[in-house]
């Protein structure tokens, strides 16, 4: 099997997910051009070198429909040669496409890859495209369909995770991404989003709170206890499913759950031969990657079992990864998954998270991998795994290594 | 059968007039009478607009449901073509180009309110008594007749829900407030309205969408609102599923049905998908559709056994099918009730809405009296809701005598006990009431456990002595389980009946025996329960499990509310009774459980607000949160998510429902039960029993005999000898035998 190389990654900032969000006014298109011109123009690259550009886009419609990796694309001035597909793995689409291009590297049928995902969570909301899943009843029923939510409570309630454990986790993820913006630690992948005269809209993540306690945080009302409890009573569905939980326990909030974002991000990813084509030098090898399935009613505990199946393909164990990153949709989900591997928080998501920075859906996976790339050089240290948790009951993990 | 009718004016009246039938139903022969009558108005060029009213007091009970129950369901496509053909005569009415008008002159239920659904106006007459709606569902049916499309295009997805899912009926008022039904009249100016309507010369010319290009405009009255060009489904913006309001309907609506059915009525969420898909749809695919999931339900068991038990069964038990022949009817004016405790004064309540004189004795005047203001209250109540009115009220409560007097039965027909469940109190009030009793009245019994045969021993006249075991709250739970003591004779068990009858309850008869039938089946369901906490399994994993199988409530609370000291006393007297008797006790193995709970921890139950529950004062009771240290639970169970775990609750699903089944089977065996409809009527509406199986003797017929037999003997194995199958049904297995058979309700009133 042929190795896919990392050559570069870089993504756009985070704009806060609203009206009043700075990347409001961009338009997603904009947003996935302004990451495809990045590594271009950074990396001087021919793009008649690239074959294929596959992003994550959780959100494909209206201006995130009618394929946006293609029309990105074209817009952002590559060659004509180079198609476009957009996919949706929901929360780890970003690095779903990132893991296809290596695989279309990998197999040998292309022998350069553009990775990445878009969204802006501000213009095309979260539920816009519906689907079969939570609205028919011949699909929802049976499922056990609930929002992520309370599946996130559910965990909490199921493992033993307190309203001060999963705050404290929070506390703890705003602590670490002002520290690392401080120290410039993002520097390296950031593409400052600009406007059609080249005046800088965004160059920061825009939703942290550093300022956060324990204390603000417990001001919060339990964002999904409503929804659980009352109308519709979600929490009853998910009971079904798990008949050993007598009443789940309300322990998510705006403060300790991902934040909603505008973003996108690239990923270069190509063979050996292509980088001396193109004079790159590769910063990383793709090692292994894996999406699994799991239940779907508690939805959010694949990453686990993801990243164990992306070990076993690496032949590695969890004690050859040296760091790690783990999509902070909840922070339940991190510390479950912790307690699985035993490991401590030191270990994983050490420049903070989406519950600081915000998770723009379809380019998180994409994002999250690029920081932890930028962590392992800052840190000089050999492997990595990043992974996310996934809606409908998935995990997606990939393994890189240093070259 | 079906009149017709054209009067000088152009106006044909169709009336629906059953021959012996006190109501009208749709069955084959009524709806090909029916349909000869629509194509005579629609051929017939005098005929300018049609009226569609019944000559009984009612307009249309629904479909019949003794043929449902007979459908041969095997051939789907048979059934299709079978079903779809109630569907073309209610959309040849509304699509045949004259305008229809239903005079709805009583109730319309089911079927019977979808024809009039299919009808381009209804007009209702003023009756408070009438109901109009879709019970379908109570029965593990849907609407298969369009009303699953009809109502929503009417009225919307929201207002019809409740119609829909929980086959809530409507007074006619109510229907015209939603837009059901455009006008409620007074009776006798019904068929003057509706013909009215219909003389009125036409408003508007329209070409309905299914004309097609360049037809000719119709009278608008004559077009449904969905077969107008540009129609949108009321309450989305739009009309769209897809809209935005239409997804969060959609999303909200499967997350109650989910809720509320705990995954074991298929009727709710067809239902659901019948609006949902047909609402994407044009009209006459989406009744395709609906037919396709009334199909589904129908080959479905739940369906047949729901009708079988809740419909047919009921009805049995409610014309007292097992009562012996040849006794004549007691005629009751007046009883008495010893003890004016919660069971007493609930009894007196119920009996005295009956219309009977009640002597309501306790052992003081004060004690009597409280009792009568438990009645009092109970009355109240219904005033307040508007079902009773005052005077009626006071009239009533006029007719109970409260007094600490025994003389006062001298003129009583009946006397039920429900004192102090002891014995020797039980005997002290026997011998005291019947020195005062005129010598034919029944004595009867209201125990739960204690057997007749032995309570009976205090009388004088064993022959006139029977068990009533009523539940609690007597108001609200609708069973009465008789008991036949050894020597209680036919003919107290006839006027036994007969009252129960009077008051309005359902009652199946059961032979003396320990727990007699209820009690016991629920005794092996708390049982069951225990075992599985001293397994292992996470206490709400229990109780969940029960509630998903289709249990009212788990065994854990159903002990608490019994009281877990009770069944220790139970536990502890039906020991040494054996001791007694020489015999070896045969226990549930779970007695530790009630030693420990009850003498070590001193936790009987809601009473002292200490269980396998607590209670806080402020809030919801919860699991007691010690159980796990008394009774740990496996890990496995308690962190497991993958499919390992879900085969083992489906498993402890089962184990809770087959325990109760084996035991009624043993009492099939043992002649405590002398037919399966009373272990079926008796579990449901006394236990509550899993309502989707048809009864705890059904579901054994809805698994398959073998299958039952063979599943119970693995469980017997792993779990226990309460799975040990009776003879019976071991031989019923060998032969292919199941309890109903090819059961049909004709053949067996």
């Amino acid at each position: 099997m042929t190795d896919a190389f990392i050559y570069d990654a870089v993504r756009t900032p985070r704009g806060k997910g609203r009206k009043d969000g700075s990347l409001h006014e961009v338009t997603p298109v904009r947003l996935a051009v302004t990451a495809l011109q990045a590594i271009r123009d950074r990396n001087k690259l021919d793009t008649h070198l690239v074959d294929d550009v596959v992003l994550g886009c959780v959100m494909p419609i209206g201006e995130q429909g009618a394929d946006i990796a293609r029309t990105a694309a074209v817009v952002a001035g590559y060659a004509e040669t180079v198609s476009g597909v957009q996919v949706n793995r929901f929360c780890a689409s970003g690095l779903e496409a990132t893991n296809m291009a290596a695989a279309q590297v990998m197999s040998g049928q292309s022998q350069a890859a553009i990775g990445g995902g878009v969204e802006s969570m501000s213009r095309v909301p979260m539920g816009s495209d519906g689907g079969a899943w939570p609205t028919d009843p011949a699909v929802a029923i049976p499922m056990y369909f609930v929002p992520q939510g309370i599946s996130a409570d559910l965990i909490a309630t199921k493992y033993g995770l307190s309203r001060d454990d999963v705050d404290a986790y929070a506390v703890e993820s705003q602590k670490r991404a002002k520290a690392a913006w401080d120290a410039g630690y993002f520097k390296k992948s950031i593409v400052p989003v600009k406007d059609q005269n080249g005046v800088e809209l965004l160059a920061h993540d825009e939703l942290m709170r550093p300022q956060t306690t324990m204390q603000t945080l417990a001001a919060l009302e339990p964002s999904f206890k409503m929804q659980g409890e009352m109308m519709p009573g979600f929490d009853a569905v998910a009971i079904q499913r798990y008949p050993e939980v007598e009443k789940i326990t309300h322990v998510h909030h705006a403060g300790n759950s991902s934040g909603i974002v505008d973003g996108a991000a690239a990923i270069l990813i190509g063979t050996k031969e292509f980088g001396e084509k193109a004079g790159l030098r590769p910063r990383a090898r793709i090692r292994s990657f894996a999406s699994i399935g799991s239940e779907p009613a508690i939805m959010l505990t694949g990453p686990a079992p993801a990243s164990e199946k992306a070990l076993k393909r690496a032949g590695m164990t969890a004690k050859d990864i040296d760091l790690w990153e783990l999509n902070e949709a909840f922070a339940a989900v991190v510390l479950r998954y912790l307690q699985i591997l035993k490991m401590p928080h030191d270990r994983i998501n050490v420049n903070g998270g989406a519950i600081a920075m915000g998770h723009p859906l379809g380019a998180t996976g994409a994002m999250i991998l690029g920081t932890l790339l930028d962590e392992m050089e800052r840190r000089n240290l050999s492997t990595g795994l990043a992974t996310l948790c996934v809606g409908a009951g998935m995990g997606t993990a990939t393994i890189i290594e240093r070259v | 059968m079906i009149n017709y009718n054209v009067d000088s004016d152009g106006i044909a009246t169709i009336t629906w007039d059953m021959p012996g039938r006190t109501m009208n139903v749709l069955n084959e022969a009524s709806l090909t009478a029916y349909t000869g009558a629509l194509e005579d108005a629609l051929k017939d060029d005098k005929v300018k607009g049609i009226i569609l009213t019944s000559a009984k007091a009612d307009f249309i009970a629904g479909a019949d449901l003794e043929m449902l129950l007979g459908t041969d369901t095997s051939d789907a496509a048979k059934l299709m073509d079978q079903f779809s053909q109630l569907q073309k005569i209610f959309r040849r009415q509304e699509t045949g180009g004259k305008p229809i008008v239903a005079a709805i002159n009583g109730t319309a239920l089911g079927g019977g309110f979808e024809i009039c659904l299919a009808c381009h106006h209804r007009i209702a007459a003023a009756n408070p008594r009438a109901k109009v709606g879709q019970p379908e569902v109570k029965i593990g049916l849907l609407p298969g007749g369009g009303g699953t499309q009809r109502i929503p295009r009417l009225i919307g997805v929201m207002n019809a829900a409740p119609i829909l899912l929980e086959g809530k009926d409507l007074t006619v008022d109510a229907a015209k407030g939603l837009g059901l039904i455009h006008d409620v009249v007074p009776a006798q100016e019904l068929l003057a309205k509706a013909k009215a309507w219909l003389m009125a010369p036409a408003a508007e010319q329209v070409v309905p969408e299914y004309a097609g290009k360049g037809a000719k405009p119709i009278d608008g009255r004559a077009v449904q609102p969905w077969d107008r060009k540009g129609f949108k489904t009321p309450g989305f913006p739009g009309g769209a599923v897809w809209s935005p309001p239409g997804v969060q309907t959609f999303i909200g609506g499967n997350a109650m049905i989910a809720g509320k059915t705990n995954g074991v009525y298929p009727a709710p969420k067809a239902i659901m998908s019948c609006v949902y898909e047909g609402l994407q749809l044009p009209f006459d695919t989406a009744l395709r559709v609906e037919t396709r999931y009334f199909v589904s339900l129908l080959r479905d068991p739940v369906a047949k056994s729901m009708i079988r038990t809740l419909f047919f069964g009921l009805q049995e038990a409610n014309k007292l099918a097992r009562r012996p022949k040849g006794v004549p009817k007691q005629e009751y004016k007046k009883i008495g009730i010893l003890g004016a405790g919660l069971m007493g004064a609930g009894i007196a309540t119920v009996s005295v809405q009956a219309g009977l004189d009640i002597v309501l004795i306790d052992r003081d005047q004060a004690a009597a009296d409280k009792g009568k203001a438990h009645i009092a209250a109970e009355l109240d109540k219904l005033v307040k809701r508007g079902r009773l009115d005052q005077a009626r009220r006071d009239g009533l409560l006029a007719k109970v005598t409260a007094t600490p007097d025994f003389g006062a039965l001298k003129d009583v027909q009946l006397v039920i006990e429900a004192v102090f469940e002891n014995r020797e109190v039980k005997a002290e009030a026997t011998k005291k009431a019947e020195a005062a009793l005129p010598k034919d009245a029944v004595f009867a019994s209201n125990t739960s456990t204690l057997p007749i045969t032995g309570l009976a021993e205090a009388s004088s006249k064993p022959d006139q002595f029977i068990g009533l075991h009523f539940f609690s709250p007597v108001e609200k739970m609708p069973l009465v389980e008789i008991i036949v003591g050894k020597k209680t004779s036919q003919e107290t068990l006839a006027r036994a009946m007969d009252f129960v009858q009077k008051i309005r309850k359902t009652p199946i008869v059961v032979n003396d025996s320990r727990g007699f039938f209820t009690s016991r089946v629920c005794g092996a369901f708390i049982s069951e329960g225990h075992r599985l906490l001293k397994e292992g399994v996470p206490a709400a994993m229990i109780e969940n499990c029960a509630r998903f199988a289709g249990m009212p409530v788990g065994p854990l609370a159903l002990n608490d509310e019994v009281a877990i000291d009770l069944s220790w006393k139970i536990m502890d007297q039906t020991r040494r009774d054996a001791e007694a008797a020489g015999q070896k006790f045969e226990g549930s193995g779970t007695e530790d459980i009630l030693e420990l709970m009850v003498k070590k921890l001193e936790r009987f139950g809601r009473k002292n607000g200490k269980g396998f529950y607590e209670y806080p004062a402020d809030g919801k009771k919860r699991l007691w949160p010690d159980l796990q240290k008394h009774f740990p639970a496996d890990p496995k169970l308690l962190y497991g998510e993958g499919e390992e775990k879900r085969a083992k609750e489906e498993e402890i699903k089962k184990r809770l429902l087959y325990v109760q089944a084996v035991d009624t089977v043993r009492c099939l065996e043992a002649n405590v039960l002398t037919a399966p409809q009373d272990g079926d009527v008796g579990s449901i509406m006394g236990l509550g029993f899993a309502p989707q199986t048809g009864g705890a003797v059904s579901l054994i017929d809805q698994v398959g005999v073998k299958t039952f037999v063979a599943e119970c003997d693995e469980f017997a194995k792993k779990y226990g000898a309460q799975f040990e199958v009776p003879k019976l049904l071991r031989d019923m297995a060998a032969k292919g035998q199941s309890f109903y058979g090819d059961y049909h309700p004709a053949k067996a009133a």
